[in-house]
């Protein structure tokens, strides 16, 4: 355990922006397309050829800033910076230096039901580079392919103070900043895509000193929980260095996710000098207040507001609430099963439980996400409008779950099929829990001569008779009248 | 000699229209003159004979069918081979582009081609349109065409010597810091920058950003103004360009400079002045007061910085534009056996001196620790060379100076010497760093022969007072009459 030291934690969070086409041509950004077909003179970095600047990305990375809490710069230079490496094709990447878009932000996040602040530094804009690949299969190549598809794709770059005390500070943070930027639409954060990444500085200090000690950056986490394990390792190997009397040195280590180690890349020495300079093919982009206000108008509903509304509008409970809107995609799933279970009684609370009790638990199972569900979330307002309209039993309900959870079958047509229709005649109910009584003499007369619970193995004669579809709530008071 | 080529290119678009040449005839007559005088000038890196007799016969088509014709239909240009023209070689000179195919049409490009032009050739610059003699292009040296043992100027000199050589009547060049007008003077003929935004700079091999501006060589004054007609204007390609109306450059050409103001500026008429070129000046003057014009003595006191200013922020920034020429994606590669190999093989072997010592300079300007001391400083005091020139504006139309020290010099006479190479500059680089427009045209010749350039600079985009201003000397004068005898 670690009661000597302070752990000092900075995030630098690269998340892709969600435009259609690159930030500086008319290129596509969509993924997964066949290598080099999203490209043109621009982004490769033919000669002669000029960047001209995408609206759109200024606005979402100004959308993301505001949600963000953060200053948005009147005035924003975009930059030079300069290494040679050929997934680069001009050997500088176009980004920011002096006066990004955005600065001085902040974010909350919850570690072990504590809330605590952490300050964003600033976000700059600035393009992807290009993808390389040096193996096909297993295959280790003697040359390197270049894909430019990626190249030109907006990026902003959201660094953090170092405000972060642990791992887990740190997992928060990007949990939190994740979901944010997921709820204000400017990027679709996919970690497996490389659409948001994280390098973290970390270092440690004894509790109470004052000044930061020597820090490492960390490179090539791949996911949130990847950034935790390299983060937490890092903090054994800076303590254990300390400890051993050793001092640690500035440097850049990469996290190998087989290993579960983290290993020098470069020193100090050996770190690049930029070179940054104001890129003098764009013009500093001057944002008046009637841009900045537009957007502040149109943002999405954030995290909190939602909360608001779910909890007041709806009457929702905070423990449902928090659940549902820690995700974007989950609460945008909720909401629109929602409204396909109409004005259900109960509707909210129902819907509520059915996601994150019977479908949250069966997508973790099958490792899958709320995207990725099988069950639409117009089938499960569906499943609800039926039990609230009594044609289905929530016991029938869990069977048709499951059937739908295999297909995403349209509930009312399985039950159609299936012929699960709840039995809601009164006369049918009547005269099956007569038969019942007939059938049950012993039970009728333990009920009749006190023991009120024999009741129930009434009514589980009732339903089995009935296959299960008999209407419970009736079949209660049908059989208490009966036997009055 | 064919009396075509003698002809301005405003006189051939009016022959062409009224149908008294075809493109065809006026394209073969200045391709015939290539070939009669280019192996003795070298003027061109690539003569696009068929392209162009292809592109005549299109625009006599289009006569012969009575459509819509542009303003220079069927009317022949060179093209400074640092402007991409889509599949056509675009090699800036350089060994690093030697084979690389132009993968689009830059801006002016498209502009010329709808406004009819037909492109005789692609013309020799210095390297990467480094240099002040055509001495570095990693070609060959192009001639001068009133003496063939002196250079053209530079880094245009390809485009200049073409015009003045009569084997095209137009030709478009780059001006970073004097290189339309330096090689304008040199070859006595006319050369204009525009200001800084007034033509799209996509589809120019950046050299400095901030400063590379495009513009016409010709003749005749005349003959620029009705090529910037066609060139200039905003574009949506290149955040630099300025959206505001353009003129018509014609329009006002003519109106004369009686009351006009002009300005000498003190610190351009010094001791290292050569003699022909001051005689020269000091004729025009004399010229300008007897058509009315008003001369007045004027100070740009920054002027002695501007050319280590301009060496800075021009070096600065191609240290960056160049970076992308690595042999990985197009051009030169070496044989080489790893990454580190491969970059520095193919960028040593593929640039010449002059581009490696302007890429090491920037490099080293812009590094940690330097950065404000150099670009920081050079940047602050560009500003103060911009102020001067605002400040002589109040009280002057246009400024008169000579366009370099002294006429052409001879091949090799400087090439071992960056320092005096970099001098022949010190006239038209001030132009380029406070982004006015700046011409220059023919006032004379020196005892030798060689012709003496004189420069017009004006305020910003009040291109048309300084098209003006050169018109009212050239009529009252015969230079642009005179042709070598080649």
């Amino acid at each position: 355990m670690n009661n000597k030291y302070e752990v000092i934690i900075g995030l630098e969070v690269h998340s892709q922006i969600k435009t259609k086409t690159k930030i500086f041509c008319n290129c596509s950004t969509e993924f997964h397309c066949p290598p080099n077909t999203n490209i043109c003179p621009v982004c490769t970095g033919q000669p002669g050829v000029l960047p001209v600047l995408n609206k759109h990305a200024v606005e979402l990375i100004v959308r993301t800033g505001l949600a963000l809490d953060c200053t948005i710069n009147k005035k924003s230079v975009f930059a030079r910076k300069q290494y040679f490496y050929p997934d680069l094709p001009k050997n500088y990447q176009i980004s920011q230096y002096e006066l990004p878009f955005c600065e001085h932000g902040k974010i909350n996040i919850t570690v072990d039901g504590k809330t605590k602040t952490i300050g964003i530094t600033r976000i700059h804009l600035e393009e992807d580079a290009g993808k390389l690949i040096h193996d096909i299969g297993s295959r280790q190549l003697d040359y390197s392919l270049a894909d430019y598809n990626r190249t030109g794709v907006p990026l902003m770059e959201i660094v953090s103070e170092p405000d972060m005390r642990s791992p887990e500070d740190a997992a928060a943070y990007l949990t939190s900043l994740k979901n944010l930027i997921e709820y204000v639409e400017a990027s679709d954060c996919n970690m497996e895509e490389g659409k948001f990444r994280c390098d973290a500085n970390i270092s440690i200090r004894p509790f109470g000193q004052k000044e930061f000690g020597t820090k490492a950056e960390l490179k090539n986490m791949n996911s949130i929980s990847g950034v935790q394990e390299a983060l937490a390792y890092e903090v054994q190997r800076q303590i254990e260095v300390v400890e051993s009397g050793g001092k640690v040195v500035q440097e850049t280590r990469t996290w190998d996710p087989n290993e579960k180690v983290t290993k020098s890349m470069r020193s100090k020495e050996n770190a690049h000098d930029y070179r940054y300079f104001p890129d003098p093919d764009l013009v500093p982009v001057n944002l008046d207040d009637e841009f900045i206000d537009n957007i502040k108008k149109n943002i999405p509903e954030l995290p909190e507001a939602r909360r608001a509304r779910l909890i007041n509008d709806l009457g929702l409970s905070e423990y449902d609430t928090d659940i549902i809107i820690s995700d974007k995609a989950l609460a945008d799933y909720y909401e629109t099963a929602l409204k396909a279970a109409q004005d259900s009684k109960d509707g909210a609370k129902l819907v509520a439980n059915w996601i994150i009790t019977e479908l949250l638990g069966k997508l973790n199972k099958s490792d899958l996400t709320i995207k990725q569900s099988p069950i639409s979330p117009d089938n499960i307002g569906k499943l609800v409008l039926l039990i609230s309209k009594g044609t289905i039993s929530g016991k029938i309900a869990k069977t048709i779950f499951e059937d739908m959870f295999k297909d995403n079958k349209d509930p009312e047509t399985i039950v159609k099929e299936k012929g699960l229709v709840q039995i809601s005649d009164e006369g049918a109910i009547i005269k099956v829990c007569q038969e019942a009584i007939d059938e049950n003499a012993k039970i009728v007369a333990d009920y009749k001569s006190g023991k009120k619970s024999a009741i129930g193995a009434l009514v589980g004669a009732v339903m089995k008779k009935s296959r299960g579809k008999a209407n419970p709530q009736m079949v209660n008071k049908v059989l208490a009248d009966l036997l009055k | 000699m064919n009396e075509i080529i003698k002809m301005s290119a405003t006189e051939l678009a009016e022959k062409i229209k009224n149908k008294e040449l075809s493109s065809v005839e006026v394209t073969k007559a200045f391709l015939e003159r290539i070939k009669d005088v280019d192996p003795k000038i070298k003027a061109y890196v690539t003569v696009c004979e068929d392209y162009a007799l292809k592109q005549a016969q299109a625009c006599d088509d289009k006569i012969a069918k009575g459509e819509k014709l542009g303003a220079l239909e069927g009317v022949p240009i060179a093209i400074k081979d640092n402007i991409l023209i889509k599949d056509i070689k675009m090699t800036a000179s350089s060994k690093i582009l030697e084979n690389y195919i132009a993968p689009y049409d830059a801006t002016v490009i498209t502009k010329l081609k709808d406004a009819g032009a037909v492109f005789v050739g692609k013309a020799n610059l210095d390297e990467f349109a480094m240099g002040s003699s055509t001495e570095n292009s990693a070609f060959f040296t192009t001639r001068n065409p009133w003496n063939t043992e002196h250079i053209p100027g530079g880094s245009s000199g390809g485009s200049a010597s073409a015009v003045g050589a009569m084997t095209a009547p137009l030709a478009l060049g780059t001006d970073t810091g004097g290189s339309i007008r330096q090689p304008a003077g040199c070859c006595g003929i006319v050369g204009v920058k525009p200001t800084y935004g007034r033509v799209s700079r996509f589809g120019a091999v950046a050299f400095a950003s901030s400063l590379d501006q495009i513009g016409p060589m010709s003749k005749t004054v005349q003959d620029s103004a009705l090529l910037l007609n066609v060139i200039a204007g905003h574009d949506t390609k290149d955040s630099t360009s300025i959206n505001i109306a353009v003129p018509n450059y014609l329009s006002e050409i003519k109106n004369g400079v009686k009351g006009l103001k002009i300005g000498l500026p003190k610190e351009y008429f010094i001791d290292g002045l050569d003699g022909d070129v001051k005689t020269a000046l000091d004729k025009a003057v004399e010229v300008y007061k007897s058509l009315g014009a008003e001369i007045v003595e004027i100070s740009l006191p920054h002027t002695d910085y501007a050319v280590a200013v301009y060496y800075i922020i021009c070096c600065s920034e191609a240290s960056a534009n160049l970076a992308r020429y690595d042999g990985v994606r197009y051009g030169f590669r070496a044989d080489c056996t790893n990454l580190l190999d491969e970059y520095q093989k193919s960028r040593g072997q593929g640039f010449g001196d002059e581009v490696k010592r302007r890429i090491m300079l920037g490099t080293y300007a812009l590094s940690a620790g330097y950065y404000d001391a150099f670009y920081g400083k050079a940047q602050k005091v560009r500003t103060l060379i911009k102020q001067d020139f605002e400040k002589a504006f109040e009280k002057v139309d246009v400024i008169l100076t000579p366009s370099a020290p002294t006429p052409a010099f001879k091949i090799g006479e400087k090439s071992s010497d960056p320092l005096q190479m970099y001098l022949s500059d010190i006239f038209t680089i001030s132009c380029n760093l406070a982004a006015i427009p700046g011409m220059s045209l023919p006032c004379g010749f020196s005892k030798a022969g060689l012709p003496v350039g004189m420069q017009l600079l004006a305020k910003n985009f009040d291109e048309q007072t300084m098209f003006k201003t050169a018109y009212a000397f050239e009529q009252a004068t015969a230079w642009h009459k005179e042709f070598p005898k080649i």
